[in-house]
């Protein structure tokens, strides 16, 4: 998978016309055969490709074409953990966010809040979060001025972003919540609950809501891919310091190994983070026989 | 399955007929709007962040064009991308599901299988990437060819495609799951029992079943599609100035943002528009579908 990942990444960005030391000025043709030796990008196409498979597979992601003298790794170094700081917090929030607005919605069942909630859920889905972003930046940032308008390092910093990237998602786990949790309350062993003199409270939380869960968790894998898209946006729209704005500058710089970089370390959580909630989901049902 | 009432019945919502006359409100000014306009709010002009006026409803930007006329703009390549799209998607993702479903088994094990993995996998990234290495060689072969119309046109037509390419899961899924249950249905039994090929029990039999699902699924899929446009225009990866989507007068509204002055109006029109539009048809598909299916 990840090798697919990094040939696919390589083959691309050298499809595309023009390399990365193309400028306005000429750069006079020794000057740029010294530039393509530093970067290992002289000789065929296919041993440049094994090359940098071999380098991938060591762990050297190789220099930065753009930002000279700078290797990949170090520039990962640097802005990943901005970026897990941000999408584990945005993480965090839309998954309890959601569940606590679908449960709401399902215990409330056709009534206003329910109503209201799930509206509520629908515009959250509708507006994009490049909307929300700066909608949040002019009403909180510049007109209240209550929290600062971008940048990184303090908490208050990361609220305004944070809460901007739950949003979509907090909508889409509240919608999936509620469906689940209203067809698990029509089942037979939340009567049998009833049937016992269960008080609601603990009829909903602590039997039905630990089946009614199982498609939100389901969820996570897919989320955990559209949070890391979505940190691009959000970062651009906050001027945070994480990898997706170093992403969308590599694309456009033509500067093939920092995207290279970039997309494998995606690609590489992912994978690590989907094998983490198959084997949470068998834990949580214990009906689901995960096989080898 | 979608009988002739339905449409009426949802209707009888006002919240339906409120979203159904926005969708037709902005679909008709984004069709004939632009050509409306007085030539000089085509070009730039020497009023530069005008706020709004009678002049200019939604004021003008920092090249002193209309924004009014902008958005409208906006509004027909945003909503072209997004109809055109979805069309793609849902071809692809009938046929992937029709096929799944129908063969079912083993095959059916490893096709949905593939779309549980493309499901966790950050599509839009590889769209980006994949945008910016074909675009150059499209525009090389319009120009051999002397395409004039794909020239300027040729990132909208590679961002209709790749986004048909990615959006077509969630479909495939639900057309899946509908052949699943229909070809277990006697009248399939019988045709199989008669002889008739696969070919045409799946395009005579299956097909026109699960058509009306398919027809709300696409309700669905433009508002996702559109949503993925102007992400990537956002990022000033899709739609190219002087063309403008609905993401990329974001983008301007956003980057226009200062503590100094504010032009609120560069952002909140673009915004409030794009927000109605995403809104209607989300709604719209999600009564559709209640009203197919009622257990959801």
């Amino acid at each position: 998978m990840l090798f697919c990942v990094v040939s696919l990444t390589f083959f691309l960005v050298r499809l595309a016309p023009g390399g990365p030391f193309d400028r306005e000025r000429k750069i006079p043709p020794a000057i740029e055969a010294q530039l393509l030796a530093k970067y290992k990008l002289d000789g065929p196409l296919w041993s440049q490709y094994t090359g940098y498979l071999a380098d991938v597979v060591r762990g050297d992601l190789r220099l930065s074409t753009k930002y000279r003298n700078r290797s990949v790794n170090e520039i990962l170094a640097q802005t990943l953990p901005v970026t897990f700081a941000l999408g584990g917090l945005s993480f965090l929030l839309a998954t309890l966010g959601g569940i606590w607005l679908g449960t709401f919605a399902a215990v409330r069942r056709d009534t206003a809040a329910d109503r209201l909630s799930m509206g509520a859920a629908l515009l959250g889905l509708s507006i994009p979060m490049f909307v929300v972003g700066p909608m949040l930046v002019l009403v909180f940032g510049l007109w209240l001025q209550w929290l600062p308008v971008g940048g990184w390092g303090s908490p208050a910093q990361l609220v305004l972003p944070a809460v901007t990237l739950a949003l979509p998602f907090a909508a889409v786990i509240a919608r999936l919540m509620r469906t689940s949790l209203l067809e698990v309350l029509n089942q037979d062993f939340v009567r049998t609950a009833r049937a016992k003199g269960q008080p609601e409270r603990t009829v909903v939380y602590k039997h039905a809501l630990r089946v009614a869960i199982l498609p939100v968790v389901t969820y996570l894998g897919p989320l955990a891919a559209h949070l890391l898209t979505g940190s691009i946006v959000v970062e651009t729209v906050f001027h945070i310091p994480g990898a997706g704005g170093f992403f969308v500058n590599s694309i456009l710089n033509r500067d093939g190994f920092l995207l290279g970089g970039v997309v494998i370390v995606y690609c590489a959580l992912l994978i690590v983070f989907n094998l983490l909630v198959d084997a949470s989901y068998a834990l949580l049902d214990r009906r689901i026989r995960v096989d080898a | 399955m979608l009988e002739p009432g339905t449409a009426s019945r949802i209707l009888r919502r006002p919240a339906a007929r409120v979203c159904l006359g926005v969708l037709l409100f902005v679909g008709v000014a984004a069709a004939v709007g632009p050509a409306l306009f007085p030539e000089s709010y085509r070009e730039p002009g020497p009023l530069q962040y005008a706020a709004p006026s009678l002049a200019h409803p939604f004021g003008t930007d920092l090249n002193g064009r209309d924004v009014l006329y902008r958005v409208l703009l906006g509004a027909r390549i945003s909503l072209i991308v997004g109809l055109a799209g979805a069309v793609i998607s849902l071809f692809l993702g009938t046929a992937y599901g029709l096929i799944a479903g129908y063969a079912g088994g083993r095959t059916d094990n490893i096709m949905m299988r593939g779309v549980d993995i493309l499901y966790s996998v950050p599509r839009l990234i590889f769209i980006l990437i994949f945008i910016n290495a074909f675009d150059g060689h499209v525009r090389e072969f319009a120009t051999r060819w002397d395409w004039q119309w794909l020239v300027s046109y040729s990132r909208i037509v590679i961002l209709i495609i790749t986004l048909g390419l990615i959006e077509w899961l969630t479909m495939a899924r639900i057309v899946r799951g509908q052949v699943l249950a229909l070809k277990e249905r006697p009248f399939v039994v019988a045709a199989r029992a008669l002889g008739q090929s696969h070919v045409w029990i799946v395009l005579r039999h299956l097909l026109p079943n699960i058509l009306p699902i398919v027809i709300v699924y696409l309700t669905l899929t433009i508002p996702a599609v559109i949503l993925d446009e102007s992400f990537l225009s956002f990022l000033g990866l899709g739609i190219q100035p002087p063309q403008a989507s609905w993401g990329s007068l974001l983008a301007e509204g956003a980057q226009a943002i200062n503590p100094l002055k504010i032009y609120w109006w560069l952002l909140f029109f673009p915004a409030a528009t794009m927000s109605a539009t995403l809104l209607a048809l989300n709604y719209l598909g999600d009564r559709l579908r209640d009203t197919l299916d009622p257990r959801r």
